[in-house]
């Protein structure tokens, strides 16, 4: 299970409403599922949708980037979307349109700050490769990479308030890489709402 | 003679009931007796809870599956999803296929003989909605011995039946799932019913619908609209592809004057004498009418949230790309609906260039979507035997 679920499922509690922007194959509505949590996931590749219907999943085809136009305001209790903000066409717009939908919002995505894109961008003077984004800068679905503090920065000019926040890191010094998120953090998980 | 595997339902033998009790309709009139044709594939279990129930389109019959006989060329007209191993998989669950009454395969319809009279129901056949087919098959599950369905399916004018059982009886249905359907039909579909519908009333063998006590059918208006229903079946880019500019006869040579014939207008004629012999017109008018006068929603405040509240079952939302009679756009107001009133639900998008035909044909998406859906109900069943 992926480190970022977690903190994801303890970010909702049972009962809630849920909506799952770009669910992929399920993973995460099938544990919030067990854990009595109702919801739609919202994706757009046909395997995925297949395999959110092998696994119970709730899932609805629908292209993000035409908007949320479908849902009604506050029809959710948490929206949530994780590692797909940098793919969309308009990332300030899915946002505003997530905590219209939801009361609160959940976003998780790749720092782009992270000291090994950094210092892959200044020694090789190319774009980062990785594990994780594996992906070559012509040929990738994400399309609009951030750091914590560009998002942050974003957050504050649409108003909205930050509850928590949290940072998946590698290795040792678990402390230290929780101070200098923006440094150390691979995977940014945001918990939102409406200020 | 034909191929009969081992994904085939194999020989079939339709079946019959009668019912004699009065069938109240929506219009007000009552059917005083009637009778069903049906089929069913696969074994119903001890408790009763595999059993699936196919709701048929406009033109459709009880022959979802199999063949009658050896010497029957086409296996029944949904063979390529009904089957053991086949998304409606027969091995795991007991399938119920029906001819709704109004239909002129068997069932009682315009072409079945009035007790009253003595003569044809002909065009005095009591007008239909969907709910009476819905009220009937419901009589059916009764005589079956189904008190709950574990899937109700249907396609087009099937998935409207699907949605009204979810309603009317939300007791008696844990799956509905709709393919290519809509909650209500838009003004250029009622325009290309009431187009068929005059095709066939303009044909003086016609008769005002009573050509069968002239011993005549009125196969030109019916051919003319099956071609003009046939066309709306199949998308621009599918019959381009499949026909394009191709001629049957004739040619476009400089200085000749021969009569030029495109594949596409032998295929439209062949289709439509096709089915002008094999289909009755006061059913086909009966059959548009209750397609034009569905309207999910109609004493629900015209609301689809507050009628789908009604439901208690979990739904499986199937459309497909090139489908311009039944749009995507029709699927996911369906879908949005369904999560609106905070039901279980999944919709899928299939890709396809066969227009609305496309619920009938094989595709590999669509077949996947539809087995791992079905697969689930399957499982479920499983626990809850097993618990039991």
């Amino acid at each position: 299970m992926r480190s970022d679920l977690d903190i994801i499922s303890t970010w909702i509690k049972p009962g809630q409403k849920v909506l799952d922007l770009a669910c992929g194959d399920g993973a995460l509505l099938e544990r919030l599922q067990e854990q009595g949590v109702n919801g739609y996931g919202l994706e757009i590749g046909p395997e995925q949708i297949s395999r959110c219907i092998a696994r119970g999943v709730n899932v609805v085809e629908q292209n993000l980037d035409q908007g949320l136009g479908n849902f009604a305001d506050n029809s959710f209790d948490t929206v949530v979307m994780t590692q797909a903000l940098q793919t969309m066409r308009f990332p300030h717009l899915v946002l505003q349109e997530m905590l219209r939908v939801g009361q609160e919002c959940i976003v998780t995505f790749p720092n782009f700050g992270h000291w090994r894109a950094r210092w892959h961008l200044a020694f090789s003077g190319r774009m980062p490769v990785s594990d994780l984004l594996p992906y070559q800068w012509y040929d990738t679905p994400n399309i609009h990479f951030c750091t914590f503090k560009d998002f942050e920065v974003l957050c504050q000019e649409l108003s909205i308030e930050i509850i928590s926040r949290r940072v998946t890191t590698q290795g040792s010094g678990r402390m230290i890489k929780q101070a200098l998120p923006n440094f150390f953090g691979i995977t940014a998980m945001y918990h939102l709402r409406k200020r | 003679m034909s191929e009969i595997d081992d994904h085939s339902v194999g020989l079939v033998e339709p079946q019959c009931a009668e019912f004699n009790e009065a069938l109240e309709l929506a219009s007000g009139r009552r059917l005083e007796q009637y009778q069903l044709m049906y089929e069913c594939y696969g074994e119903l279990n001890g408790d009763a809870s595999n059993a699936i129930l196919i709701c048929h389109a406009l033109s459709g019959n009880h022959h979802a599956a199999g063949f009658h006989s050896y010497e029957e060329s086409k296996p029944g007209w949904w063979d390529a999803y009904i089957g053991p191993g086949k998304p409606i998989d027969t091995s795991k669950f007991f399938v119920v296929s029906l001819n709704n009454i109004g239909g002129c395969d068997g069932s009682t319809g315009p072409n079945s003989i009035n007790p009253e009279t003595q003569k044809p129901w002909g065009p005095d056949f009591p007008r239909l909605r969907v709910r009476d087919w819905v009220n009937s098959q419901a009589r059916l599950a009764d005589l079956l011995g189904i008190q709950c369905w574990a899937a109700i399916i249907g396609g087009s004018l099937g998935g409207m039946q699907a949605m009204r059982w979810s309603l009317e009886y939300p007791e008696r249905v844990k799956n509905c799932i709709v393919i290519a359907s809509a909650m209500k039909l838009s003004a250029q579909n009622i325009a290309f019913n009431e187009t068929a519908r005059q095709a066939i009333c303009s044909d003086p063998e016609f008769a005002e619908g009573h050509y069968q006590q002239q011993d005549i059918i009125p196969r030109a208006g019916l051919s003319v609209a099956r071609m003009i229903g046939h066309i709306t079946y199949l998308s621009g880019d599918g019959m381009g592809e499949k026909f394009g500019r191709q001629l049957r006869s004739g040619t476009f040579e400089q200085g000749q004057d021969e009569p030029v014939e495109f594949q596409i207008q032998s295929y439209l004629r062949y289709q439509g004498e096709k089915f002008s012999t094999s289909f009755d017109a006061n059913s086909y008018i009966l059959m548009t009418q209750a397609l034009d006068y569905f309207d999910l929603a109609r004493e629900y405040d015209h609301d689809p949230v507050k009628a789908f509240c009604h439901a208690q079952c979990k739904f499986l939302v199937v459309s497909f790309t090139s489908d311009w009679r039944f749009a995507p756009a029709r699927s996911r107001e369906i879908a949005d609906a369904l999560m609106a009133a905070g039901k279980s639900v999944s919709y899928a998008e299939i890709e396809s260039d066969a227009g609305h035909d496309a619920f009938l044909l094989p595709n590999q998406r669509y077949e996947t979507v539809f087995s791992n859906y079905l697969k689930g109900i399957a499982q479920q069943l499983e626990v809850s035997n097993n618990a039991q």
